[in-house]
């Protein structure tokens, strides 16, 4: 399906050359979606070179960041030699949209014969005996899958730190978490360890880690992809979707995996517009929203700056500003930790060592052996989330609770479509702080989920939000915009980021961290430098 | 909003999680802290407002009731802990 309506993608780009795209050092790691595919359909790169860089990347920088749970180079590099087989054939542009291109997968998504751990050591050694609809997808888009990415553990967590095998750093300083949960998926995109990668996001697990990382990281609405064999966290909040340095790659990517899929009840019988079509209109006239509620008291001066500024730059180019009203969103916090704890204390019932996962097996009586399996495999977060889920649903609580967190979810909701009725999208920070450093908010789960506040609303009224790099912090430490659609408009989104990127090369800078494995590079690098100034690739 | 020890106890025998004294008293202090950021919902006045479990007017989707192939069993089985005639094997069910 993904595979129509990309051949006017190449007619798009001039002719630039290899040494243009990727700078004299020849880092192919520093190519985006598109570029990689222009080169590729017209073989001035093989797929298995791209692979080999990538993997080489991964070698190199993995033991700063350690993006992956698990890394699959063989199954890599095989996927690879196929692709240029098919991008050797008499038709180059008509091989479908993502043949060659190396991902990364967040590891809850279920890939056939390769362990999927959903980041906790309950599934430790599960081998799926079957693909996820977005693996598949992807697959007959002709990617390459380099590796599944760290995760904290069934998604729950906003640093990565909650993964039951290893934290991942943010490539920008190693001394602090990328986010999370996707952390490991935006750190390997931000590290060059993957050309795109696939996360999900049930309160901001794609948006802020994209914007702790500096890379676009896309949260879909809710029905636009298929959650089939993605491991569950909050069945009414959790969407699948892209990262990518620039937006046209996640661009490239929801087009390979949207759409109804009669393996997701949920998902919407709703059209998937070709986006890339689209994504070059500009924002002349655009009605963009800014809700003052969401700058609120906790922010950091130079994320607020930033976001600002941004603002300013999409007026610049044609965009009119208005402010908007989302009152109810500073209950979005309160509302998503009733709904999502209550609905994974459900989900999160079917780890009980019998049909696959850990199991106690010393113990020889069922319930003591289910006490004992989910004990010992479940980190952290997710007991005490399974606990206030079901706090929340028992006896005597609902009520209160849940019923009441579902009542003002719908008030969320309303606020939301009051304001696109007089704006086209919605502009906000994502994270009202940089990335913080390791260990901050590990023993303080409400200082943890603050981390979420600005995203959280989105995901419990079910609409898109987008994440793109808008700047650094006073210490070099990336900041996010986050641009909020109307429900299925992805396509604007796609377009407004698309044309603030076009006028900033925010999207363009690397992190130092590659850097460091040259040292005659040194004093280049960091955050002034552009992806072209800097080689990843060792002079070897 | 306190939860006790016996609170989550009481929550911790009905998840199954075998939650630890030393567990205990932490998840007991966490959670309360978690559950004091409600109380502002609390005030909230939802009178007339009907809750929404899910975003989008999707209900009761329908598919035509046909047998599509599944996966073979030994395929299922394959990361059983414990299997045994093409069964998952259990532990017993003991009365206590």
């Amino acid at each position: 399906m993904g595979a129509t309506g990309q051949p006017a993608g190449q007619t798009r780009h001039m002719h630039v050359t290899r040494e243009h795209l990727v700078g004299i050092s020849g880092d192919l790691t520093a190519l985006t979606a598109p570029e990689a595919r222009d080169l590729l359909v017209r073989r001035q790169i093989s797929a298995t070179e791209l692979t080999h860089a990538v993997l080489g990347q991964i070698e190199r920088t993995e033991t700063q960041v350690r993006s992956f749970i698990t890394v699959t180079a063989a199954e890599a590099l095989a996927q690879a030699r196929a692709a240029d087989v098919a991008l050797g054939g008499s038709d180059p542009g008509a091989t479908p949209p993502l043949t060659g291109i190396p991902v990364a997968l967040k590891d809850l998504f279920c890939t056939t014969g390769v362990q999927t751990t959903a980041g906790s050591r309950i599934l430790e050694g599960f081998i799926p005996p079957y693909d996820a609809t977005v693996v598949a997808r992807l697959r007959a888009a002709g990617a390459v899958f380099v590796g599944k990415a760290n995760m904290d553990e069934f998604a729950m967590g906003s640093s990565t730190e909650n993964s039951g095998y290893h934290p991942t750093h943010n490539p920008w300083d190693v001394s602090r978490v990328p986010g999370g949960s996707s952390g490991g998926s935006a750190a390997a995109v931000s590290a060059g360890q993957a050309i795109v990668s696939l996360g999900t996001d049930t309160g901001g697990s794609i948006r802020q880690p994209a914007s702790l990382c500096s890379v676009t990281g896309l949260k879909p609405t809710y029905g636009r992809v298929s959650r089939y064999g993605v491991v569950a966290f909050a069945s009414s909040l959790d969407q699948v979707g892209p990262f990518s340095i620039g937006v046209e790659g996640s661009a490239m990517v929801l087009q390979a995996i949207a759409g109804a899929d009669p393996m997701d009840a949920t998902t919407a019988p709703v059209a998937v517009p070709d986006y890339r079509a689209t994504i070059r209109d500009g924002v002349k006239g655009l009605r963009i929203g800014v809700p003052a509620e969401y700058f609120t008291a906790g922010m950091e001066p130079d994320v607020e700056r930033l976001v600002r500024e941004a603002i300013q730059t999409l007026q610049g180019l044609g965009a009119t500003i208005h402010p908007v009203s989302l009152q109810y969103s500073e209950h979005g916090l309160a509302t998503y930790y009733i709904i999502a704890p209550a609905e994974a204390s459900s989900n999160l019932s079917r780890y009980n060592g019998i049909k696959y996962g850990l199991a106690a097996l010393d113990e020889v009586d069922m319930t003591r052996a289910m006490d004992a399996t989910r004990q010992r495999g479940f980190g952290n977060e997710p007991k005490r989330r399974i606990m206030l889920g079901t706090y929340a649903l028992s006896s005597g609580y609902y009520d209160a609770y849940y019923r009441k967190a579902q009542q003002v979810r719908t008030l969320i909701k309303a606020d939301f479509d009051n304001a696109f009725t007089s704006v086209d999208v919605i502009a906000s920070p994502v994270s009202p702080t940089v990335a913080f450093k390791m260990g901050a908010r590990i023993d303080d789960p409400l200082a943890m989920y603050l981390s979420d506040v600005c995203t959280i609303p989105v995901n419990v009224a079910g609409l898109p939000g987008i994440s793109i790099p808008c700047g650094f912090d006073h210490q070099g430490l990336p900041v996010g915009l986050q641009l909020i659609g109307k429900a299925f408009d992805e396509a604007t989104l796609f377009r407004a980021a698309f044309a603030y990127e076009e006028v900033t090369s925010f999207h363009r800078q690397r992190p130092a961290l590659a850097s460091e494995a040259h040292m005659n590079q040194a004093g280049r690098g960091g955050v002034g430098a552009s992806a072209s100034d800097q080689s990843l690739v060792p002079h070897a | 909003m306190n939860l006790t020890p016996e609170d989550v106890d009481h929550v911790a025998t009905l998840t199954r999680l075998g939650i630890t004294a030393e567990d205990r008293s932490r998840f007991a202090e966490q959670l309360s802290g978690v559950l004091e950021h409600f109380r502002a919902l609390q005030a909230l006045d939802t009178t007339g407002i009907s809750p929404t479990a899910q975003v989008f007017d999707l209900h009761s989707v329908m598919r035509d009731d046909v047998a599509r192939p599944s996966l073979p069993r030994e395929q299922v089985l394959a990361n059983a802990p414990r299997q045994e005639d093409g069964f998952f094997r259990v532990q017993a069910v003991l009365e206590t």
